[in-house]
């Protein structure tokens, strides 16, 4: 199979995935676009809207999953590295909104002129430059999983231990961006976005455009977990999870794949809460808040941890179901409905819908397989075990 | 102007004090002083208000605060004078009794003015000194010793000779110090002498009385000023500290309640229950249900509510724990990341299964009496409900420790985690021993949650505050061990508590976090760890 680089990259599954992806992307838009109001077929733009967050919480249900699912590291604090995407996305568009703003202050935005703060504070600079914010998505969440994941894995702090600080930190960042003095607007946010690179964050084009790249980033994320998890990289980090010391014992820095597969997802994560930030229009600090990071979790979860395509249609599914059952006379349900779905994900459906799956067609796969050997190799009669 | 009238006023007190002194007829001078108010003329009343607190006569006091108050009544033709009540009946002032008969038609209002109701204040904290009541008189003396009003120096020294009480003796000591070191008459030595006095008493209005002193003093007086500040400013700091302590050790506790049941579930069985704060919240929400049915059945039985609502929040709280354990956890054990989530999702359930039954707002829970108030420690207030909670706290410590230690099913729990295979092997029944283990900490997290439905919001999301807190007490402290999870709790509580002056109350929560972030890379598995094979279990 090495000789074959791109087909192992690709399989199936990842095929299908991509093609999928692919007509989604330009379905919607077209859709929207194309066709009149009028039409059956036309898919209205708060549903764009409602696709884009669909697809910023898939990118961040993938940066989990190639964690979670391949190295066996559970953080529930990835909803801070999404949020700080997020932040240093809503900076970009804060310092766009120049003059427009309520109180027209050419550089301060308006929550710090409300505030009487007489310049911007210097972590600020720059971020009226998209290159330095795109940066900066990537540099923030990036910088932190390194530096927390460094001091985590070279002590060795694992499985639950690392859950609950990873939950820690973010419980942390929540209180930070709560207060005032922080810089980021408090307990508000930042919010009343009006440009993305020159175009108007509300219009219908930049809404499909923006759509049309949070589906590209997926498909980036989703080939660059793909390349990992099929490389000799992705091979060690599934010993590293299934038996973390025996693979140390072997001679592999455990804490060094560790620490560079985190911090990848880390930035996933930022990518993942910068494109949803100009989709929704809003970042607050409740985005901090310790229960998103474990609802993004139980995405994964349900689609199939370990399996890059599961956790993309876990988040939908999940999400999907959280906009149909909270917008309508079910609405005092949908806790009771999310609650029995992590109970029942992992009592019942351990392996989650895509993993099921692939478990049932590799059982039938095997069995096929098994039963041609077996008539193949009839004259040695030589028992073959079924994995 | 003043110091010229309040001499004037001194004057006339000593006057009066001499003419009390001297055994005339007290009757006969307070009855003589009534016409006084009848003029309407100022100065008439002032004097009359002098010669009413000279006859040191019991109906001096209410008279006075009639007056303050624009409740006293003269008839000029008639001479006379009334108090009126507040709900408006009419007293003759001369003898304290009813007025019976038609008001004369000329009644009206004495009428005063500032200077006046300074005299009257004055001379009303001087006979609150002389009152039957020790508790009036100290806080009189307290009075004067803020006012520093120099004219209530004669009272204080007669009502210091009669004094019995050592502390509102003392109070009245600090009183007349506080207006001798304002005097500036006052000779060098008396001067250190009152210094001494109000060091003594070491508080901030003892710091603020020494910052008020006049400038002009001999070098003697400063010297000892200056000794005298730092000892207060020393004894404030300490004081300072032991409040702190104070906040903390309650904070500390709280969080030792919180997470004491974790400490079982957790530490000792190793189960990650996300679901352990609900458990709390079940717990206060069975307090709010008892103490309804106290309402409205028997309210008497209102004050022990509490005690009542103790065995319930166990059962509630502990029998929600087994049922958990024999439908869920059991199917997890030894996959600790799929109980985290599973449990997770119960807490969700169990929160809007509450928020459902009873609404998502606050419900009300009332202390009973014995809880609430507060007493004096030195210079601190300690409120009941909190040093209760630190009581039960330990109590509850105690307990746990003592069932795990010496009974039978605490040795099997021991058996149990240490050695399931072994514990097995000798008999014991490792299933129930789980389901009662889990049950037990759920009870203790019941528990809990009655003590905090004391001194927080009975609301679904209480839990919710509570979890991250409780399970970094728990990591911090060691996990398995009860010890390291009461030090865990106090060095947490009282860490928290001494960061906050400098760094407030978020920052100050941020940097524990923080710091037990970076302790858990130094020792992964807390301050107290077992040590051995179990570890790696």
């Amino acid at each position: 199979m090495t000789a074959f680089p791109l087909t192992r990259l690709i399989d199936r599954g990842a095929t299908i995935f991509l093609v999928l992806l692919g007509a989604f992307a330009i379905a919607v838009p077209v859709l929207n676009l194309m066709v009149p109001a009028s039409s059956a077929l036309h898919v209205s733009t708060y549903l764009v809207a409602l696709f884009g967050k669909y697809i910023c919480y898939a990118i961040l249900a993938l940066s989990i999953d190639l964690i979670w699912g391949y190295a066996g590291i559970l953080s529930l604090g990835h909803g801070a590295f999404f949020a700080l995407g997020g932040y240093a996305m809503g900076m970009y568009l804060m310092r766009q909104i120049g003059t427009r703003g309520v109180y027209g202050d050419p550089i301060l935005p308006d929550f710090m002129v409300f505030l009487n703060w007489k310049s911007l504070p210097i972590y600020w600079y720059g971020f009226q430059h998209f290159a330095y914010a795109a940066f900066m998505i990537l540099a923030v969440p990036g910088v932190l999983a390194f530096v927390f994941g460094w001091f985590a894995f070279r002590s060795r702090v694992t499985g639950v231990y690392l859950s609950i600080i990873t939950q820690a930190m973010t419980y942390a960042l929540l209180l930070g961006f709560f207060r005032n003095n922080f810089g980021f607007g408090g307990n508000n946010g930042l919010t009343d976005f009006k440009d993305i690179l020159g175009f108007n964050v509300q219009s219908e084009p930049t809404r499909n455009a923006l759509l049309f790249t949070s589906c590209l980033a997926l498909a980036i994320g989703f080939i660059i977990c793909r390349a990992i998890v099929t490389s000799k990289f992705g091979k060690v980090l599934v010993a590293v999870r299934d038996a973390e010391s025996r693979t140390r014992f072997l001679g592999y820095r455990v804490e060094n794949y560790k620490l560079f597969v985190f911090t990848l997802s880390a930035c996933m994560a930022g990518v993942a809460g910068a494109l949803y930030v100009p989709q929704v229009g809003i970042i607050n600090p409740s985005e901090f808040a310790p229960g998103n990071s474990i609802e993004a979790v139980i995405w994964v979860a349900v689609g199939g941890r370990g399996t890059l395509t599961g956790a993309v249609l876990g988040a939908i599914l999940v999400n999907y179901g959280k906009t149909y059952f909270t917008s309508g006379m079910l609405a005092p349900y949908w806790l009771f409905m999310l609650g029995s779905l992590f109970v029942a994900v992992t009592l019942l459906m351990p392996r989650g819908i895509i993993g099921t799956l692939k478990y049932g067609l590799d059982q039938r796969a095997g069995a096929r397989s098994v039963a041609a050997e077996e008539g193949a190799d009839a004259v040695q009669a030589a028992p073959h075990a079924a994995e | 102007m003043r110091p010229f009238c309040d001499r004037i006023v001194a004057f006339v007190f000593a006057l009066g004090l001499l003419v009390g002194a001297a055994g005339l007829a007290h009757a006969d001078s307070y009855e003589d002083a009534l016409p006084g108010f009848t003029e309407g003329s100022l100065s008439d009343t002032g004097e009359a208000i002098d010669k009413v607190v000279a006859s040191g006569n019991a109906l001096a006091e209410p008279l006075l605060q009639a007056l303050d108050d624009a409740r006293l009544m003269f008839s000029a033709q008639e001479k006379k004078v009334y108090i009126k009540t507040k709900d408006g009946k009419l007293l003759d002032a001369a003898t304290g009794k009813p007025f019976v008969g038609k008001a004369p038609d000329d009644i009206d209002t004495v009428i005063v003015n500032n200077r006046l109701r300074g005299i009257i204040e004055a001379a009303l904290g001087s006979l609150t000194l002389m009152s039957h009541d020790p508790g009036r008189r100290f806080d009189a003396a307290q009075a004067v010793f803020k006012s520093r009003d120099a004219s209530a120096l004669p009272a204080l020294e007669r009502a210091l000779a009669a004094e019995t009480d050592a502390r509102v003796k003392e109070a009245m000591r600090q009183a007349r110090a506080a207006i001798v070191v304002m005097d500036a008459k006052a000779s060098d030595a008396d001067k250190i002498a009152a210094i001494a006095v109000i060091r003594d008493r070491g508080d901030q209005d003892a710091l603020g009385l020494l910052d008020g002193m006049p400038a002009q003093q001999s070098a003697d007086v400063h010297a000892a000023v200056a000794a005298a500040r730092a000892k207060i400013q020393n004894t404030l700091a300490i004081w300072n500290t032991v409040q702190t302590a104070w906040y903390g050790l309650s904070l500390g506790s709280v969080l030792l309640l919180a997470a004491i049941g974790l400490a079982i579930t957790f530490g000792v069985m190793g189960v990650i229950n996300m679901a352990h704060g609900e458990m709390v919240m079940l717990g206060a929400y069975t307090t709010f249900v008892v103490q309804q049915i106290i309402r409205a059945y028997n309210p008497a039985l209102f004050d022990s509510s509490l005690l009542i609502a103790v065995p319930l929040a166990f059962l509630v709280s502990g029998a929600v724990g087994v049922v958990i354990e024999r439908t869920i956890i059991r199917f997890l054990y030894g996959r600790p990341l799929e109980t985290l989530l599973a449990t997770w999702g119960l807490s969700l359930i169990l929160q809007q299964a509450v928020r459902t039954i009873f609404g998502p707002t606050n419900k009300d829970v009332g202390n009973p009496s014995w809880m609430s108030g507060a007493f004096q420690f030195g210079q601190i207030t300690i409120t009941y409900n909190r040093l209760w909670i630190i009581v039960f706290t330990l109590i509850v410590f105690a307990l746990l420790l003592a069932m795990l230690r010496y009974t039978r099913l605490g040795l099997e729990m021991r058996a149990v985690t240490q050695n399931r295979r072994m514990a097995a092997a000798m008999g014991i029944r490792t299933a129930r021993i789980d389901a009662l283990t889990f049950g037990l900490g759920s009870g203790i997290a019941g528990i809990a949650g009655v003590a905090l439905s004391q001194i927080d919001n009975v609301s679904p999301n209480l839990g919710q505050g509570y979890i991250i807190d409780s399970f970094m007490v728990v990591v911090f402290g060691g996990v398995g061990n009860l010890w390291g999870t009461l030090v865990g709790a106090l060095t947490l509580g009282i860490a928290n508590k001494f960061m906050e002056p400098f760094a407030g109350a978020v920052l100050g929560k941020i940097a524990i976090l923080v710091f037990i972030i970076l302790f858990i890379q130094k020792r992964p598995r807390g301050m107290f760890a077992l040590k051995g094979r179990a570890v790696e279990a």
